[in-house]
């Protein structure tokens, strides 16, 4: 007998007690709980992302359309930086204006390349206000989840209000399952010596949030 | 389960030896009261915690009594995403299904991200053994693994260490192992960070194997999920090119919406935080992300004998947040190595000794290593009473009887060690069930009390060593009950005879 068919006879005679006509599990489970916490307006949820991103250390910036290529070009200049990874689906005005190095994410990039890149430009699937969270999900404007972690450095672009939600529970309902996401809240961090927390162990130790306003 | 901790004491006297030391003592108290404190404002803030704690039961609790059926819906799922999986019924054969996985890619080195699943069935042992290099890369995963030494908390496993301590360990036993500790490394915990980052990047960098369990599987979707905060988990799940995850088969969720439940619940009551850092979601493989070939591998490992005991079962909702030992005062004083699991704290004392069962002297003492306070119940996320499974687990101890191990129904025998309790509970019942004696009994008591002694002699002893034996009232009260009823009903009592007869 497969170990496959000696785990599922353990686990169908230990549950013997179960009845056959036990409530369907959309029944038996009650979802008393919130779909958001609180009333906000839409400007208000921004608000809010932005306080609890900048509360996880992330360095938040605002501005419009007009406004974000040369926001980008100053904050990739403050930086130092000599050369940018590049999604392949960013839009192609962003990083108009700054002279760093364009790097394209390509699927035959080594580790070892991308590692000498100084920092990462994405956009981002979905924000969470009310855990100052971004999402990413591999879209064409944000590309393999490699890149937003090996670079010391990561700029995202957060389209609002269009791309913010209030809730963990909003955020799920817009994401696909199928597709490789990552949950970003604030930079790398790790609290396991003597619980100090220390940002920036393996993953970027710097995370920028742009919030830019469509029009 | 495989002894992990080899030799260990029982938990009274490895518990004695670390009430000793006071280092440890110290680290404790100032880790299990920070992020305690800490949890308690990020709890506060979701007026609708209860609700989500009661969901979260109930979702694992579905989980768990349709877990064959969920257990198929994830083997469909995974495998139509593209990815292969294999079933271990215990430690043994996932550590040699693993490596094989490992020998066949051609690799000696493979990265791994901390996983309680790896280390209850002991992989990396495992591995060693056959020439294979596992490198623990979560930052506390790794002192502890340099220091030689073994977990103590499931969230931050080298919580016994302090930055003294650390900064020790790495100059003395990174060049062992790779790159070595910077010149003058200090003890702050911001450059013993970097030590790190750096120490760990060239094997992020060149690893062609990573090693993961999850925190969650979603049958519906076939998606695995990881939580953590360093960046190494997301690393080892995405640069590789083969990825094989160890996972308990209760980890299960049924439905995707369900992760709306404990992505709230679980970085809250873990690491206090309104969410970790970094969460890591992957179905099967994709041709353009991640790694190539990815195995699932799910392990049972005495989760079915767990299921099969109706007040034990419970125990398998946990979630691993660590939530209940950071409010234990026994967990606070004993610290994680005196539990001799990688299980450490109230869940370890009734998660323990049902995955192996309770024949060792470590795993009958476990379901004692709790005062029944009740805290570790109240903050638990998915509600596991964990009082209630310790009674039951002192009962089986104490009374022995029917229970399954490795799929089998046995019977135990009562523990060895316990006569002097069964014999005092013997002549309880005797005494209750024959009220005349009793009474007899408790007058000579009360008349005696003056001459009764604070400790114990004989087997009663060990009880009154650490407690002061109570002082009897002057009456029993029964015989306060007669006097006062008397009083106020203005008659006589009733003859106090015949009820031996009974």
């Amino acid at each position: 007998m497969s170990s496959r068919d000696v785990i599922l006879g353990r686990v169908r005679r230990a549950l013997a007690d179960v009845p056959e006509d036990e409530a369907p599990y959309e029944a038996a489970v009650r979802r008393g709980y919130h779909r958001r916490h609180g009333r906000r307006t839409t400007a208000e949820t921004v608000d809010l992302l932005a306080e609890n991103l900048a509360d996880y250390r992330a360095l938040v910036h605002r501005t419009d359309t007009a406004g974000l290529p040369g926001l980008l070009a100053r904050l990739l200049a403050e930086r130092g930086s000599t050369s940018v990874l590049v999604p392949s689906g960013l839009p192609s005005g962003w990083l108009a204006d700054q002279p760093a190095e364009q790097v394209p994410d390509a699927a035959g990039d080594t580790p070892h390349r991308l590692d000498r890149v100084d920092s990462v430009v994405t956009g981002c699937a979905v924000a969470i206000a009310e855990t100052g969270t971004l999402v990413l999900d591999g879209a064409p404007d944000q590309g393999r989840r490699r890149i937003t972690l090996v670079p010391d450095h990561h700029i995202c672009v957060v389209r609002v209000p269009d791309q913010v939600v209030s809730s963990v529970p909003e955020a799920l309902d817009r994401l696909d399952p199928s597709r490789p996401l990552t949950w970003i809240s604030g930079p790398s961090a790790t609290s396991d010596i003597e619980l100090d927390r220390v940002e920036g162990v393996h993953g970027p130790r710097t995370l920028e949030v742009v919030l830019t306003r469509e029009g | 389960m495989t002894g992990t901790f080899v030799g260990m004491p029982a938990f009274p006297s490895a518990a004695r030896k670390a009430l000793s030391n006071e280092t440890l003592r110290g680290n404790l108290r100032y880790a299990t009261h920070t992020i305690r404190a800490k949890r308690a404002g990020a709890v506060s803030e979701l007026d609708d915690w209860a609700a989500l704690r009661e969901a979260g039961r109930e979702i694992k609790d579905q989980a768990l009594r349709h877990l064959d059926r969920y257990l198929l819906q994830m083997e469909e799922a995974v495998t139509a995403a593209g990815g292969v999986v294999h079933w271990a019924a215990d430690a043994d054969e996932a550590n040699r299904i693993v490596t094989g996985l490992v020998k066949a890619t051609g690799e000696s080195d493979v990265v791994k991200v901390k996983s309680m699943a790896t280390q209850e069935i002991g992989l990396n042992e495992a591995l060693e053994a056959e020439g294979i290099h596992a490198y623990e890369t979560d930052l506390a995963e790794l002192i502890v693994q340099l220091g030689k030494d073994r977990p103590s908390h499931i969230l931050v496993p080298a919580i016994h260490r302090n930055r003294g301590e650390i900064r020790d360990i790495f100059t003395r036993e990174m060049s062992e192992w790779g790159r070595p500790a910077p010149e003058g490394l200090s003890d702050t915990p911001a450059q013993l960070a970097e030590a790190a980052r750096l120490h760990l990047r060239e094997k992020f960098l060149r690893a062609k194997v990573g090693i993961s369990g999850a925190n969650f599987m979603v049958a519906e979707t076939g998606t695995l999920v990881v939580f953590e905060s360093e960046g190494n988990g997301r690393m080892c799940l995405t640069l590789p090119e083969t990825l094989i995850s160890v996972v308990g088969i209760e980890k299960l969720v049924p439905t995707w919406r369900d992760m709306e439940v404990f992505l709230q619940t679980l970085p809250r009551s873990s690491t206090a935080e309104r969410m970790n850092p970094y969460t890591s979601m992957w179905t099967g493989t994709r041709d353009d992300d991640g790694p190539r070939t990815f195995h699932l591998v799910l392990l049972d490992n005495g989760r079915t004998d767990t299921l099969a005991d109706r007040v034990g079962r419970q125990a398998l909702r946990c979630i691993r947040c660590s939530a209940c030992l950071n409010v234990c005062p026994v967990y606070e004083r004993a610290g994680g190595h005196a539990y001799g699991s990688v299980y450490p704290g109230p869940i370890g004392a009734i998660l323990s000794p049902q995955l192996r069962g309770t024949a060792s002297e470590i795993d009958a003492s476990l379901p004692y290593a709790s005062s029944l306070c009740g805290a570790c119940y109240e903050v638990c996320p998915v509600a596991i009473d964990i009082p209630e499974v310790l009674v039951h687990l002192r009962e089986r101890v104490v009374e022995g009887g029917p229970v399954v191990r490795q799929g089998a129904k046995v019977t135990l025998r009562p523990a060895r060690g316990h006569a002097a309790e069964r014999a005092a509970m013997r002549a309880a019942r005797w005494a209750f069930s024959h009220p005349g004696a009793l009474r007899a009994g408790q007058r000579l008591a009360s008349g005696a009390r003056r001459l009764t002694p604070r400790t114990l002699p004989g087997p009663g002893r060990a009880w009154t060593a650490t407690r002061d034996l109570p002082a009897l009232p002057p009456e029993p009260f029964r015989e306060w009950w007669r006097r006062t009823r008397q009083q106020e009903a203005g008659r006589p009592a009733p003859a106090d005879r015949g009820e031996d007869q009974q």
